[in-house]
């Protein structure tokens, strides 16, 4: 006969062993493969999200185990720790400089834009407007962000890709509105940074300063980031404002060759980056409230991302080495603006 | 140090067997942390030719960062100076419940992260933080502010104040006090005449190493100053914005600006230290 106590010991142990079994049949044991991914800050839940989901797809057409890690920081210094001898696989960045850097590095393919469909582009956005519930100081365009008593909060773009983006949006969009007139472009220019509150170094630490310090009327980040916002916080308390025109903002992405070699990885690297451009992960990415060019997606996606038009780095600057040196080096225009 | 250790007359007798097997391990262990770090740095020097290091060093926005930034340590020192000397005082002095929680909270602003404390600061200071919303009405700003600057400076090197004067006040007997005041000296004359001449030292020397602090100062700073361009920018703000643009040499030259101007603090912190100690012990200085 079954006394309790013999039941409940019975019972344990059962447990003891099913959790045995199930540790061993759980992937606890490292993966045949490691495939390490160095992207930008604010993308941890982003590929937190893709990864499990393209393992599952390559390991369905693969006979071994894969694992994909993450590195995640500033872009910038994200390259350069690669430069610096991090064995990188992958890159998946929010700034085509920071790619070409590594490519003048020898790193990455010289022609790395051409190695993957949209410029090595699988996903994209574009620099839009947070406002205050209501949007009570009627901001709907970049003209609205030079009135006296507008203050706006965005990264410094010395230091932040993402601050570099909100600046040459408000360039190409004056250099639209003024018909290339530098002298008053340049005026825009400086009444449009005039208004800017705080300059903190990244994009996080700019939405932190909008919404939880309650500073400035206007928070100018990426769409997806905008919009995340939004969601998390619920739209009661803030209003996003996509502007007609803005910039095409680019998450480029490469294999970094002489790791990927040197670690094995050339073909899972290349099967890791294509697999940003199927319609599974274009379905997550649109979920992050990026843009994307997979057709389907799009249409499904399509009341999320209104229609507005996308200038893009090379036709206004001659490209992103150009806007570098002509806008953001020492001594380049945005210092020439803000002197005093 | 040195100098307190043959005063006493310490013994011929050495802790620590073979000079020259501890000289040797002091030398490489120095020049592993910290002169293969510098050389480095000055390697990076190198690369650019005296003009342009000038014209670098010399931008009329870095001068802006380099007011900014002496400014900023120099208010945040003074008031270190002050209020580092009240607490070490407190400490040693008197017998209170919790002295030793408060004794223990003096050095969290050296474990706490610095951007943890900068983030924080502004929380409180910003127009919406507990500390902003009081001081809002009376007109003044804290958060993204020169005041915010100073006072993340000072909340990141007030240890240093306090851990540099308390010991040497455990040494002072209260019965030095008490003795000035039996022969008649009015408090402020005590304090003034017998307690600062023997605590000078050290609170020079800790207002010193918080000044120096405060110099190289970023994570702290940057949440809570504004970092808008001549007015609340700091000199390592700009250091870290030539890393940024993958300017290695620039960022050298930056920081050579900083390194030297701490150098030659501390190294005149340490001789007048000397002189001072030999006077007070009636050498022939």
């Amino acid at each position: 006969m079954l006394t309790p106590n013999v039941l409940r010991r019975g019972l344990l142990a059962a447990t003891i062993t099913a959790t045995l079994a199930g540790g061993v049949a759980s992937p606890v044991f490292a993966a045949d493969r490691e495939l390490l991914n160095s992207s930008y800050d604010i993308a941890r839940e982003l590929f937190a999200t893709i990864n499990p989901k393209f393992v599952d797809w390559w390991e369905a057409n693969h006979d071994e185990t894969v694992e994909v890690k993450q590195s995640h920081g500033g872009s910038s210094k994200q390259a350069r720790a690669i430069m610096q001898g991090l064995k990188a696989d992958v890159v998946t960045y929010n700034q085509v400089t920071d790619v070409n850097v590594l490519a003048d590095a020898g790193l990455v393919a010289k022609d790395w834009q051409q190695q993957f469909p949209n410029n090595a582009s699988p996903y994209y956005s574009t620099t839009a407007f947070l406002v205050r519930e209501g949007n009570p100081k009627h901001i709907d365009s970049w003209d609205d962000l030079v009135a006296d008593d507008v203050d706006i909060v965005f990264p410094n773009p010395k230091t932040s890709g993402n601050g570099r983006y909100t600046y040459l949006a408000a360039w190409a969009y004056a250099d639209k509105t003024f018909d290339g007139d530098e002298a008053k472009i340049r005026d825009f220019m400086k009444r449009f940074l005039h208004n800017v509150k705080v300059f903190d170094t990244g994009g996080r630490g700019a939405t932190t300063t909008f919404v939880e310090r309650g500073i400035g009327d206007v928070l100018i980040s990426f769409e997806s980031e905008v919009n995340n916002i939004s969601q998390e916080y619920g739209d009661d308390q803030y209003d996003v404002v996509v502007p007609p025109v803005s910039i095409l903002a680019e998450f480029p992405v490469a294999v970094v060759d002489e790791y990927a070699e040197r670690n094995g990885n050339t073909e899972l690297a290349h099967d890791y980056l294509s697999y940003l451009y199927t319609e599974q992960a274009q379905r997550l990415l649109a979920g992050f409230n990026y843009r994307v060019n997979n057709d389907t997606v799009r249409a499904e996606f399509a009341d999320r991302f209104p229609k507005t038009e996308l200038l893009r780095v090379e036709d206004v600057f001659g490209g992103w080495p150009q806007a570098m040196k002509t806008h953001f080096e020492s001594g380049g225009i945005l210092d020439q603006l803000q002197r005093r | 140090m040195n100098t307190l250790a043959s005063l006493s007359g310490a013994s011929s007798k050495r802790v620590l067997p073979g000079f020259g097997l501890s000289l040797g391990v002091t030398l490489l262990f120095v020049s592993l942390v910290l002169l293969l770090p510098l050389t480095s740095l000055v390697g990076q020097l190198s690369q650019l030719s005296p003009a342009e290091y000038w014209a670098i060093i010399s931008a009329p926005r870095m001068v802006a960062s380099y007011l900014v930034t002496l400014g900023g340590a120099a208010v945040a020192s003074l008031i270190n100076a002050a209020f580092g000397l009240l607490l070490a005082w407190v400490l040693v002095r008197y017998e209170f419940p919790g002295k030793r929680l408060l004794d223990a909270l003096m050095d969290l602003p050296f474990a706490l992260p610095t951007a943890v404390a900068g983030i924080t600061l502004a929380t409180l200071y910003s127009g919406e933080g507990w500390m902003g919303r009081l001081l809002a009405p009376l007109g003044i700003e804290v958060a993204y502010t020169w005041v915010g600057i100073a006072l993340a400076m000072a909340f990141t090197s007030i240890p240093f104040v306090v851990r540099t004067v308390q010991p040497v006040l455990e040494d002072l007997p209260a019965e030095v006090d008490e003795a000035a005041l039996a022969l008649g000296a009015s408090d402020t004359l005590a304090f003034r005449r017998v307690i600062l001449p023997y605590l000078w030292p050290a609170l020079v020397t800790g207002t010193g190493l918080a000044f120096v602090r405060s110099l190289g100062e970023f994570g702290a700073v940057i949440f809570i100053a504004g970092n808008m361009p001549y007015e609340t920018e700091i000199t390592s703000l700009m250091i870290f914005v030539k890393l940024q643009e993958y300017d290695y040499a620039g960022a050298s030259a930056i920081a050579s600006v900083v390194l030297a101007t701490s150098l030659v603090l501390l190294l005149a912190l340490n001789v007048w230290q000397g002189r001072f100690v030999r006077r007070l012990h009636g050498g022939n200085a």
